[in-house]
């Protein structure tokens, strides 16, 4: 987690909730309770959240306020989540988002993500 | 469907602040927000805010949005948050939406505070994870704690950029460069002196040819370009980063009004599509108020003072209070609006050129075209002047709506006077005890302490130091100028931290007399050898 911001001068040592586990594309990582996913992730090195569904161009954190939708992703199931919204819940399943499902483009044959 | 008196769509300065005065008035009110925390962006406003002390200058934003949030709790002000206006009807209808049900909701007045969203631009690999808005940036690192990267560079010197490119470093981030197409620095020049010293370059008339990477970005090429924005060949400069950062302002979120049928117009200076409305932020229907960005870019100050103005207007229009008590406290609230709204920066001079400032001396060529000001312009200024013995060292050299340098200074040293815009400037019998209180309290970081002769040969210079790790005590290393550049070797001969100096150090260094005038920021050995 080397991304983590250890003390801060004006703001000191960050304020943190419990620390808890969740999947990421099957990998099990950690961030902390309530913050947004999309933090825990990029604490985590994650740079990409999903690829689009014509040109299958990688998609990060862009305004990390909600607005832009670029940073949505497969939580739980339920696809087109704004991860930078969503609050870590201990166990969450959070997936790259391919188009608008969870499956990878060269696993589909004519259906499912690249098919949208 | 419920009903309230007076209903507020955003938690943020503007919108709490229009609660709070009508909730004092009787009014009852609710407040809806999309976000998990109220505060709007004034949660992530780490800095001290420009003003004077009706405007809370001096204190850091995130600590100006803590006593609002307490103001409003103790009036019993209702805030609903993950609550998203999804619309705005005939007869003051609003339609909420919260997590997946939707509500209608009736209010006699209703005050619309949505602030502003980001603008950006597009380049080659804009699109690749790596490159996001300045708010992303200042959302990470100062709301959650998170590095945005590890080597940044920022595009826009606007007072965002400017703040942004600051605040990254103090989260321990490398700003390689700070990049505009504009042939001037947009933002404050203290702002920008205060990154500049630090070492960042500037690059004006520059702007982002191409993000490069595959899945995310590992570079950026910058272009310098002409008069009219075109790329001019051969003057590509390649930075390896993995983070850019877009801070080209705002465009105010004034869908709602559209909805609701309000007269909207495209007014440039205010920041793109707005609502008409008139000194109380009352819009084309009576009862519905605009208050904050949304009905013009400007600063969470006079966003909070916007956001009473219109409180006091919708208690007055519900019958809560008198014009005439409205009027009263109408007139307090536009005095201290309009003192935000004076100088170089104020809304009536945007784009205009400025080549003078208020006193009549040239403004700094060099603080506008690469961050700082140069050594054989800075003593032109009023502050600036030499004297036997520790006196402060103001390099405030353009006319900004600010004067807590004035009263902070328990020998009353400084004098801004009763034009807040002034030019700071020593008072010629007063005499400087060195406590360092302005070095500390001045928002734009631009006083310093120097005395010219502490040991034959040497001076000290006190500047004011907000990073970690804090140098210490007889640490050695390098002087750096204004422009970031090392110009000497400097010893540390004192850090004071006080409580009163909120979080900002206070650093002194010993260097050679000549340079008494010259080195303004310090490095320490190794962190010199790393760069």
């Amino acid at each position: 987690m080397g991304t983590r911001i250890a003390e801060h001068p004006i703001l000191g040592v960050p304020e943190k909730g419990k620390l808890v586990s969740f999947t990421y594309d099957g990998c099990t990582l950690q961030g902390y309770e309530g913050e947004p996913v999309a933090m825990a992730l990029k604490a985590a090195g994650v740079m990409v959240h999903r690829y689009t569904a014509k040109k299958h161009q990688p998609r990060g954190i862009f305004c990390a306020i909600g607005r832009c939708t670029d940073c949505v992703m497969v939580v739980d199931g339920v696809p087109n989540v704004r991860t930078c919204m969503t609050p870590l819940v201990e166990g969450m399943k959070v997936e790259t988002q391919y188009g608008v499902t969870d499956i990878p483009f060269d696993d589909v044959d004519g259906k499912g993500g690249g098919a949208a | 469907m419920k009903r309230y008196d007076l209903i507020v769509v955003g938690a943020g300065p503007a919108g709490m602040s229009a609660a709070i005065e009508a909730a004092k008035h009787g009014v009852s009110v609710v407040v809806f927000d999309e976000n998990t925390r109220p505060g709007g962006q004034l949660f992530k406003q780490i800095h001290k805010f420009f003003g004077s002390k009706e405007h809370r200058a001096k204190v850091r934003g995130f600590v100006i949005g803590q006593e609002l949030l307490d103001e409003a709790a103790k009036l019993g002000v209702e805030v609903e948050l993950d609550s998203t206006v999804i619309g705005l009807y005939q007869d003051k209808e609003v339609v909420v939406r919260k997590g997946s049900e939707v509500n209608h909701y009736k209010g006699d007045a209703i005050v619309v505070a949505t602030g502003a969203a980001e603008n950006m631009v597009t380049f080659e690999g804009w699109t690749l994870p790596g490159v996001i808005g300045a708010g992303a940036a200042q959302t990470m690192m100062n709301l959650h704690g998170v590095k945005p990267g590890e080597r940044v560079l920022m595009l826009g010197t606007g007072n965002v950029g400017l703040v942004v490119s600051y605040q990254l470093k103090q989260a321990g981030c490398d700003v390689v460069a700070l990049v505009d197409a504009a042939p001037h620095v947009g933002g404050y020049g203290v702002h920008a002196a205060k990154v500049a010293r630090t070492g960042v370059p500037f690059y004006l008339s520059h702007t982002i040819k191409r993000a490069e990477g595959t899945d995310h970005v590992t570079g950026v090429t910058i272009q310098e370009v002409d008069s009219h924005f075109q790329f001019i060949p051969g003057t590509e400069k390649h930075f390896d980063v993995d983070t850019i950062c877009v801070a080209v302002g705002l465009s105010p979120m004034s869908q709602l009004f559209k909805m609701d049928g309000c007269n909207v117009v495209d007014d440039r200076k205010r920041g793109g599509q707005v609502p008409v409305v008139d000194d109380l932020g009352e819009t084309s229907i009576p009862g519905i108020f605009a208050a904050g960005d949304v009905s013009g870019i400007e600063e969470a100050s006079s966003a909070m003072i916007e956001g009473r103005i219109s409180g006091l207007a919708a208690a007055s229009y519900l019958g809560y209070i008198s014009e005439d008590e409205m009027k009263e406290g109408v007139g307090a609230n536009e005095h201290a609006l309009d003192g935000l709204r004076q100088g170089m920066f104020a809304p009536k001079n945007r784009g205009k050129k400025i080549e003078e400032t208020e006193e009549g001396i040239p403004v700094s060529k060099s603080l506008l075209l690469h961050g700082y000001v140069a050594d054989d312009e800075i003593e032109r200024f009023p502050g600036v002047t030499h004297r036997v013995g520790i006196h402060p060292v103001i390099e405030c050299t353009q006319n900004i709506p600010c004067n807590p340098c004035q009263d902070v200074c328990p020998k009353h040293c400084i004098k801004v006077g009763d034009h807040i815009t002034a030019l700071p400037q020593l008072e010629p019998d007063a005499t400087c005890i060195g406590c360092g209180l302005c070095v500390a309290s001045c928002p734009g970081q631009a006083i310093f302490l120097v005395n010219e002769e502490t040991e034959p040969g040497y001076a000290e210079v006190t500047f004011p130091y907000e990073f970690l790790p804090l140098p210490e005590k007889g640490q050695k290393g390098t002087a750096l100028g204004r422009s970031g550049e090392p110009v000497c070797e400097a010893e540390v001969t004192g850090v004071k931290r006080t409580k009163a100096f909120d979080h900002t150090a206070i650093v002194t260094v010993k260097v050679p007399r000549d340079m008494a005038m010259k080195a303004r920021f310090f490095k320490a050995a190794d962190a010199v050898a790393e760069a």
